[in-house]
Parts: C-alpha cells; sequence; structure tokens
C-alpha cells in the first residue's frame, strides 16, 4: 500500500495502463510537458513521448472526432477535457459518434474511448469551471458513467476504464484531487466496473452519493448517528449503468432513500434513481425517496456556491426528511406542500 | 456581378458566388469531351489508356444504373430515404478509383458509388436505407466507414484515423468526402487544423454540388472553398468535378503527397447535384430549371462518352456491355433489397454494449419477456 492523493493515484493508473498497452494513448489540451491544468499526466509525456502522450489543438470536438479516428485504426485514446464546462463542444462526438459507432456498426467498430472530465465544484473557479454534466451523459445510451471518489477506486478504475472496449466518462471530483488516501498499486483490476460500495453500514436510512459528495455523505452519516440515526452510505462509483441491486438491498433494509448530487435537480440522476428504486421496492418504502442536489441554476460565481452545493447540514436536512422528522424539506417531499 | 439582397434574406444565386466554376480549376476533358493538355496535371494520368477509360466510363455508367434503381425502389417504397448521386459520377469515381485498398475511406451519406467500388456489396449497400441496420458494411472489410449524416463529423475521423497511420509508420492514406454545406461546420475547419498541424496523411475530398438541400454554395461561403485550406497551412487543388481525369489526377496528386510524409491536401471537386438532396425533397421549390440545364451540358457521362467516341472507342458493342453490366447490377441490387429479411426484435438490443450492461439486459429480459405473450398468435 502507498499513500497518494487521489490525482496522484490518477497518474499512476495512467501510467500502468499505458505500460501495458501500446495502443493506449492519451490526448488533450496541456497534456504533455505542462502535465494538464491539475497535473494529472504529469510526467507521461516525457516518459512515453509525445506520440502517445499527445498536446493537441484548442478545440475540444476536435479531440474528440480525432480520438474516434485513432479508435477505428485499433488506437485506445485517453481523451482529457480540461474542465467540464468544457465538454459541451464535444457533446456532437460524443453522443453522435464516440455512443452510436459500435451499435451502429453492429459491433464490428469498437471505441474503447475514456473520456476524463474534472468535474464539479468547490474550488472557487469562474464560471464553466465548475459543473456537473454527468446526467447527459448517462441518458445516452452506448456510454458508461463512472465516477471515483476515493485514490484506491481512482487508481484501480481509470484502469479498468481504459480496457474496456466500450467508452467511458470518466468524471474526476476535482475538488478531491488533492486528498490522500492508501492505494494498493499490486491489486489487479477486475471487470465489470459497475458496482457500487456499500461505505458504512446502517439501518435506518440509505444515502446514496458519488463523486465529490461521497466524503461529505460519509461525514453526514458520523453526524446523524450523533443523533441516534443510522445511516447506510452507499457511493456508486458507476452511474451508467448504476448498480441498483446494491442500492435496492439497502432500501428493502433501511426502508429510507436519501440521493444527494451536485448537479441540478430536475432531471438528474437522484429522479432516476428515486424512480427505478420506487419501481423495485415501493412496498418496503417508509417514505417517498428524498433528492439533496444542487439548485436548477446556472452554476453560481464562487461567492454563492457554497448555497449550491449539497453540505453536511443540508444532507442531514435530507436525512431528517427521510425519517418524518422536521425538516425544511419536510412537505415538500410528502406532497401536501403546494407545488 | 453580385445581386443586391436584404440582410434578412442572404441567399444568393451559385452563378454569382466566388464559388462558382468560372474561377480557374483543373479540367482534362472539356465539356464536349475534348482532351485538354495540363503541364501540370498530365503526369498523373499518363497511364490511363484506353482500355482504362472505358472501365472508368463503365464505373460511372454502373453507379449512376445503382443510383436509378434506389430512386425507383424508395419511390416504390421499399427504401425509406435515398441520397442520389446523378451527376456526382466522376467525382465518386475519380476519387475512389485512386485509392489502394489498404486506404480508408471516411465518407458522407452519398458516397454510394464510392462505397460500390470499395467492394461493398449491394445487398449492403442498401442496408441503411431500407432501415435494416444503422450501418451497411463491416468498415474492415472494405477499408471504408459507415455512411455519416452528421454533416462533416467523419472529416475528424479521418484526421484522427490519420494521425493513427502517422504512429504505425505505415504509407497508407485516408481520403474523407464531404460536401460544400459540411465546409460551414466547426469539425471540417477543426479536421484541418489538426491534419496540418500533425502534417498527417489525409486528403479532405469537398464535392462542391453547388447545394446543401434548399441552400446555394454562397451561402456557405464567399470565395471558392478550395481557397480556404490554405489559411490552415494545407495545399488545395479546385477541379472539374465532372471531369473524371481532372478528379483522378487531383486525387492521385493529394495520396502522392500523403504517402510521402507530406501531409494534407484539400480537393475541391466542382459538381452538381443533378436530383434531390435526398428522395425527401423538391429542388424545383428552390432552383430553376435554367440552371439544371447548364448544368446538364456537363454532363460527366456524356462527356467521357464524347471523349471515348472520338478516340474510337465508344462503339454500339461497348455501349451494350457498359449498359448490360449496369442492368445486371441494378437486377441485383433489387433482388437483394425486396429479398432482405428483417432484422430479429432481439436486435434492437444487439451490439449497444461491447460488454453486460444491467440497465439494458433488464429491458431486453422485460421486452422479451413481453414478446413471448404473444407466441403461437400469428399461427390463429
Amino acid at each position: 500500500m502507498t499513500s497518494m492523493t487521489f490525482g496522484r493515484a490518477i497518474n499512476a493508473g495512467l501510467r500502468r495502463a499505458m505500460e501495458q498497452d501500446p495502443r493506449v494513448l492519451i490526448m488533450g489540451e496541456d497534456v504533455g510537458k505542462l502535465g494538464g491544468v491539475f497535473r494529472i499526466t504529469d510526467g507521461l509525456q516525457k516518459d512515453f513521448g509525445p506520440l502517445r502522450v499527445v498536446d493537441t489543438p484548442l478545440a475540444e470536438s476536435g479531440i474528440m472526432g480525432t480520438a474516434v479516428g485513432l479508435a477505428f485504426r485499433g488506437y485506445r485514446p485517453v481523451v482529457e477535457i480540461q474542465f467540464d464546462g468544457f465538454i459541451y463542444p464535444a457533446f456532437d462526438q460524443i453522443v453522435s459518434q464516440v455512443a452510436k459507432m459500435h451499435y451502429r456498426t453492429r459491433g464490428a467498430v469498437k471505441l474503447p474511448l475514456t473520456i476524463r472530465v474534472p468535474f464539479g465544484g468547490g474550488i472557487g473557479s469562474p464560471e464553466h469551471h465548475s459543473e456537473s454534466p454527468e446526467a447527459y451523459f448517462t441518458h445516452t445510451s452506448g456510454l458508461r458513467v463512472i465516477s471515483v471518489s476515493n485514490p484506491q477506486d481512482a487508481y484501480t478504475m481509470i484502469q479498468q476504464a481504459i480496457a474496456s472496449d466500450d467508452p467511458v466518462l470518466y468524471f474526476e471530483p476535482k475538488r478531491r484531487y488533492h486528498v490522500k488516501g492508501e492505494v494498493d498499486e499490486a491489486a489487479a483490476p477486475q471487470l465489470p466496473m459497475g458496482t457500487a460500495r456499500v461505505l458504512n453500514e446502517g439501518s435506518d436510512v440509505t444515502l446514496v452519493a458519488y463523486g465529490p459528495l461521497v466524503p461529505t455523505a460519509r461525514d453526514a452519516a458520523v453526524a446523524a448517528s450523533d443523533e441516534g440515526v443510522s445511516v447506510e452510505v452507499i457511493d456508486l462509483r458507476s452511474l451508467a449503468p448504476i448498480d441498483f441491486a446494491t442500492v435496492e438491498a439497502s432500501v428493502r433494509k433501511t426502508g429510507r432513500l436519501v440521493i444527494t448530487h451536485e448537479a441540478a435537480q430536475s432531471g438528474g440522476l437522484g429522479a432516476e434513481i428515486a424512480a427505478s428504486i420506487t419501481e423495485r421496492c415501493f412496498d418496503y418504502l417508509e417514505h417517498a425517496p428524498v433528492r439533496v442536489t444542487g439548485f436548477d441554476i446556472p452554476y453560481p460565481a464562487s461567492r454563492l456556491e457554497s448555497h449550491h452545493l449539497p453540505d453536511l447540514d443540508r444532507i442531514l436536512d435530507g436525512v431528517d426528511c427521510a425519517m418524518d422528522r422536521p425538516s425544511s424539506l419536510a412537505g415538500v417531499v410528502s406532497g401536501s406542500a403546494a407545488s | 456581378m453580385r445581386i443586391q439582397v436584404s440582410l434578412h434574406t442572404p441567399v444568393r444565386h451559385p452563378e454569382n458566388s466566388g464559388s462558382s466554376p468560372i474561377d480557374p480549376y483543373v479540367q482534362l476533358v472539356s465539356p464536349d469531351g475534348v482532351r485538354t493538355p495540363d503541364p501540370l496535371y498530365d503526369r498523373w494520368i499518363e497511364d490511363i489508356d484506353g482500355a482504362r477509360l472505358q472501365e472508368l466510363y463503365i464505373d460511372m455508367a454502373v453507379i449512376r444504373r445503382i443510383d436509378t434503381e434506389a430512386t425507383a425502389l424508395q419511390r416504390q417504397g421499399e427504401l425509406g430515404l435515398w441520397p442520389p448521386l446523378l451527376g456526382q459520377e466522376a467525382a465518386q469515381i475519380g476519387s475512389v478509383r485512386s485509392l489502394r485498398s489498404s486506404d480508408f475511406v471516411f465518407p458522407s451519406y452519398r458516397e454510394n458509388g464510392v462505397a460500390y467500388c470499395r467492394g461493398v456489396k449491394v445487398r449492403d449497400l442498401m442496408r441503411v436505407w431500407r432501415g435494416n441496420a444503422g450501418a451497411g458494411w463491416d468498415p474492415y472489410q472494405v477499408n471504408m466507414a459507415p455512411t455519416q449524416v452528421i454533416i462533416g463529423a467523419q472529416a475528424l475521423h479521418a484526421a484522427g484515423y490519420a494521425m493513427g497511420i502517422t504512429r504505425d509508420g505505415t504509407d497508407d492514406a485516408v481520403i474523407s468526402y464531404f460536401g460544400d454545406g459540411a465546409t460551414s461546420q466547426g469539425d471540417v475547419s477543426e479536421a484541418m487544423v489538426f491534419a496540418a498541424s500533425f502534417n498527417s496523411p489525409v486528403v479532405f475530398f469537398c464535392s462542391n454540388n453547388q447545394w446543401a438541400i434548399s441552400e446555394p454554395v454562397a451561402l456557405q461561403a464567399q470565395v471558392p472553398i478550395a481557397n480556404r485550406a490554405p489559411g490552415f497551412g494545407i495545399p488545395s487543388i479546385r477541379v472539374d468535378g465532372n471531369d473524371v481525369l481532372a478528379v483522378m489526377a487531383a486525387t492521385r496528386e493529394a495520396l502522392d503527397r500523403a504517402r510521402s510524409g507530406n501531409g494534407p491536401t484539400f480537393i475541391e471537386a466542382v459538381t452538381y447535384r443533378m436530383g434531390p438532396h435526398t428522395t425527401a425533397d423538391d429542388p424545383t421549390r428552390y432552383r430553376d430549371s435554367a440552371e439544371l440545364d447548364q448544368w446538364r451540358r456537363k454532363d460527366p457521362l456524356s462527356r467521357l462518352q464524347a471523349l471515348l467516341a472520338s478516340m474510337g472507342l465508344f462503339s454500339d458493342e461497348f455501349a451494350a456491355e457498359a449498359g448490360r453490366r449496369a442492368d445486371d447490377v441494378a437486377a441485383e441490387l433489387r433482388a437483394a433489397c425486396l429479398g432482405m429479411p428483417d432484422p430479429l426484435p432481439a436486435d434492437v438490443f444487439a451490439h449497444v454494449y461491447s460488454e453486460p450492461h444491467s440497465w439494458l439486459d433488464r429491458q431486453q429480459e422485460q421486452y422479451s419477456r413481453y414478446l413471448s405473450g404473444f407466441a403461437g398468435e400469428e399461427n390463429r
């Protein structure tokens, strides 16, 4: 086991994938000499050369579209989108080409792209640097979407994403890049990668989180236990597909579900999880599923982001609601408040 | 002279745009079939003797017949849609017959003649338009990507594939086809940036057929489209796209540049789409018949026929042979289209992913149960 930061763990995972497969290429803006604006690809161009770690022109659609062509030729490109808000110029290539080529060609053409996206807020950036666009991609068939929350998963799952023959969006919670954790570099990643993890067991409420909010959710569970509420925290890890079996088993036990994410609420992943779990275990639910999310607003200026991002107290407020205790959401969720 | 127009209706006639054929371009055979010497480009087609010219004519006659037959099948309700290539035979044949089999093609949806010449079976050519599959052929069997509907997206795929060739160290090349409308898309410009920056072995082949559905080329470009590429650092050639020899000469020169490590080339083949954009639109709503008549006089097949006749190579027997070849392909195409079995219900779920996917597996299982509820009903 080695102690390393989240960002370093991704770097180590990339390095290992490149060592193991000469077809793996890294492409993106500033990924070479600079090592990326977050230094995630630091040192890779020096060791693997400019033909395998490619500084590209400043054009997101161009990066994605040429990666499609490289995949046609048998390469396995790992594409870095510099910031979440910059992925939209590449949206067409991702949803119309990357996601559909395998289906379109009845499996003849594989597109094993990994699209790395530093995402989410909490770093005090200007606009377009703190977005949570994951739901656009979980809605797109043909893509796999994962979001990691700790250095070990970051290390393991980047390798799984690269090894997968399917295109994978790999959402990195940028505000956690400098968090340290233990990483077992000897652990061989095994497919499939779409398994959720029960972070800590509880009996009263199931709290589902992913990516940047997983540590906050865990903190909320500790705080709730001080108030006598036992919270089971699930780190989804895979957002498409979601490991509903794990969530379902937990909700059958607790009867209550809270989902938290930074992305806007309406049409978001929380809605999908609430609907799917209601379909699967309606008879076990003691309370309607509760969502604690970002608001339906463009990502706000940094001096407002603390209001937008779910924090420990807002998550606890959601837990209270699910427990039928007084909360700001009481009535809103049960439907007695005017909509 | 330019027509005065209001800012709200910025539509000019293509004849008045900088992209009309009155600008200089490479032409080796005049519209009435006279071979005109060209000191720069003759060398690229020195090997094209009478027999090869006859083959090129047969190619063009066959793909014109494919087009006619497919259009008829669409009118008969057997194809959902068809994008005719009528008028663009020389651009497709002159370019595709310049390629090696190991080169890779990234087409638009209109390069059905190119696909046929790459070895795509007529049955597979019909699949997409019949609604049978998203792509008709295995790209690796013919080294040609599936038809591309998103305008210009394939130019980037070509640029990326060419980057892969450079890494592999081979002397293969890539050609990407797109229309004049696609040159307005960011992806085509980005493809030129990437190709120029990485000196990639790619040929950008713009079939300027003057119309993007109802929009004239003047709405896409105010100077010849070929003029754009030098701004990206890419040499460009403007050719008479209805002259199969000029297209071949230009494509061979571009491929030679790519293979010898000298990077991308942009070709603007000035041609004309004689029919509709697809079988879904009506060109009489947006263009006048005088324009069509003017282009009819530049027809690529009659031009080559005149050249062959002047060489004593267009006999009744040869004309009959070309007609027979075209008729055979058309008959094969019709039979393959009508005899194509529908895909199975389970095919709707097939190949979305390479590996199992729990969401989709669940939906497939549910739908399979639903369908099994109808088992035996067709026998009642």
